[in-house]
């Protein structure tokens, strides 16, 4: 089996291989024994540099990083854009490179603007990770979903997942479709027609607007967070009106002839997309794919890793 | 590539009850020892160990781990391919214990102390002893002597020394693998 990646960033899962992602399973694999030792700690980046950037607001992508680049023993500075520089004005490379200037050998970085981590691959040496960029790719997300779906169903070749909701404005919807195919899995989108991309089915997925056929097909159902704050205009009536049309529950469910698995990448809306009965549930993976989300981050921090200096020693000789 | 025999399937044979009966002379009872395989070379030779040890010896249950040294290395970003990790598994605490190292061959020394780093994720041990099938003695790069040794060699670094499980034909054997460009 292969030991390195094809890539030396994770822009997305678009440029990544069937192989790739294998090798980051079986890797986190380990790194998921690790995480539940009594020291859960190995020092495999002792000598590396991480530096999160997060123009955007966010909770658990950051902390998972944090804690997975720390359980690798690396360095870690952080950098969040309501208390920098970026609010006086910088740019994205200005700012980059002043941190680079610091001698970082990766950097984790979340963005409002699609295509920014693409941006910046080309003009720093760095290994980069993307962690969310705007509505284009979450790459990370994806994989840990995958990766979960694994752990519970035995495999994600074959199975049939549908992800729910505002597809329009997600990241994760995208990096899932990529990653899920990928790995031999049938892709279902659901949700109102106005939350749907027009040309979606040119990726091969299915488009359903019924949460109940949706539901009927599906092994796997991964219910997204409606994205209020990229929403500038009314994309459905009301908040109710969604509930009653695509949010998950119990009833829902019951109704079904066999037990599906409900996923949901957080934060959260209780009430909104999933009640609180169905994602404290059995059915429920939310808090596996925390645990996870650790595991797979750490994966590939450690692959990556050891992709960079082999390139820098190619590029001396 | 020329291959040179060193040791037979009867020998191996020889050697396992040997080291068996050294461990029964230190370790007695066995009540606070556990034995570790090194990843992923030592779990064929701890498990025949094991074997051994049940069958002849009437020593059973002893807690048996399995630890992967990869995430330890110190080559880690400095070899060209980077090894691909394999299974952990340790179910209890070696705090207090007296823990062996059981790997196939012992050459550079780079393997053990990764090792010693990463057990030490499980707990104190009281005590590590290293037993190894093969010492390739003289081709140490750190201060680390096992101390059972199936059988001390004589090799220089560019050969290899191969060591070959087959029960089903009985063909266990090790031999020495003169590979030219290697490493």
């Amino acid at each position: 089996m292969m030991s390195e990646l094809s890539v030396r960033h994770l822009l997305g899962i678009k440029d990544v291989t069937e192989e790739d992602i294998q090798l980051i399973f079986k890797t986190a694999d380990q790194f998921k024994e690790v995480i539940n030792r009594p020291i859960k700690k190995v020092p495999s980046l002792r000598d590396i540099t991480i530096a999160n950037l997060f123009f955007e607001n966010s909770t658990r992508t950051r902390l998972s990083f944090e804690l997975a680049e720390k359980r690798l023993s690396a360095d870690v500075v952080n950098f969040s854009a309501s208390s920098s520089s970026v609010s006086k004005g910088e740019t994205l490379i200005d700012t980059v490179n002043n941190i680079l200037s610091m001698k970082v050998d990766m950097v984790v970085m979340r963005h409002p603007h699609p295509g920014a981590a693409q941006f910046l691959s080309k003009h720093i040496d760095a290994n980069i990770v993307n962690a969310g960029d705007g509505t284009h790719e979450h790459p990370t997300q994806a994989l840990l979903d995958a990766y979960s779906i694994r752990e519970r169903l035995g495999d994600v070749a074959g199975k049939k997942v549908v992800i729910v909701g505002d597809i329009l404005h997600s990241r994760v919807a995208l990096s899932n479709i990529f990653c899920l195919q990928k790995l031999g899995a049938e892709v279902m989108v659901c949700g109102p027609s106005t939350l749907i991309p027009k040309y979606i089915h040119t990726l091969g997925v299915k488009v359903e607007h019924n949460l109940d056929r949706a539901l009927e097909w599906c092994d796997v159902a991964n219910m997204l967070r409606v994205q209020h704050e990229r929403m500038d205009i009314k994309y459905f009536p009301s908040i109710r009106e969604y509930t009653m049309q695509y949010g998950v529950n119990m009833e829902r469910l019951r109704k079904l002839e066999r037990p599906i698995t409900i996923m949901h990448p957080g934060p959260i809306n209780r009430g909104v997309e999933i009640t609180s009965e169905v994602a404290d549930s059995e059915q429920a993976l939310i808090l596996q794919q925390v645990e996870n989300g650790v595991a797979i981050r750490m994966a590939v921090l450690y692959l990556l890793a050891n992709q960079g200096l082999v390139q820098k020693d190619d590029k001396l000789s | 590539m020329v291959t040179k025999n060193l040791i037979g399937p009867k020998e191996i044979n020889v050697i396992l009850h040997r080291l068996a009966c050294q461990l029964v002379e230190n370790h007695g009872d066995f009540k606070d020892t556990v034995l570790i395989g090194l990843q992923p070379r030592g779990i064929p030779f701890i498990e025949r160990l094991i074997e051994v040890l049940s069958n002849t010896y009437g020593v059973k249950d002893i807690p048996i781990g399995r630890l992967d040294t990869t995430f330890y290395r110190d080559d880690f970003r400095r070899r060209g391919a980077p090894l691909s990790a394999n299974q952990t598994r340790i179910d209890f605490l070696v705090e207090g214990k007296r823990v062996v190292f059981v790997d196939d061959v012992l050459f550079t020394g780079r393997s053990i102390r990764a090792a010693l780093d990463a057990v030490l994720s499980f707990g104190r041990p009281a005590e590590i002893e290293l037993m190894v099938l093969v010492d390739r003695r003289f081709s140490r790069e750190l201060p680390i002597q096992p101390d059972y040794v199936g059988r001390q060699v004589d090799s220089i670094a560019s050969e290899r020394v191969l060591v070959e499980w087959d029960d089903e034909r009985n063909e266990n054997r090790v031999s020495i693998v003169e590979s030219g460009n290697d490493e």
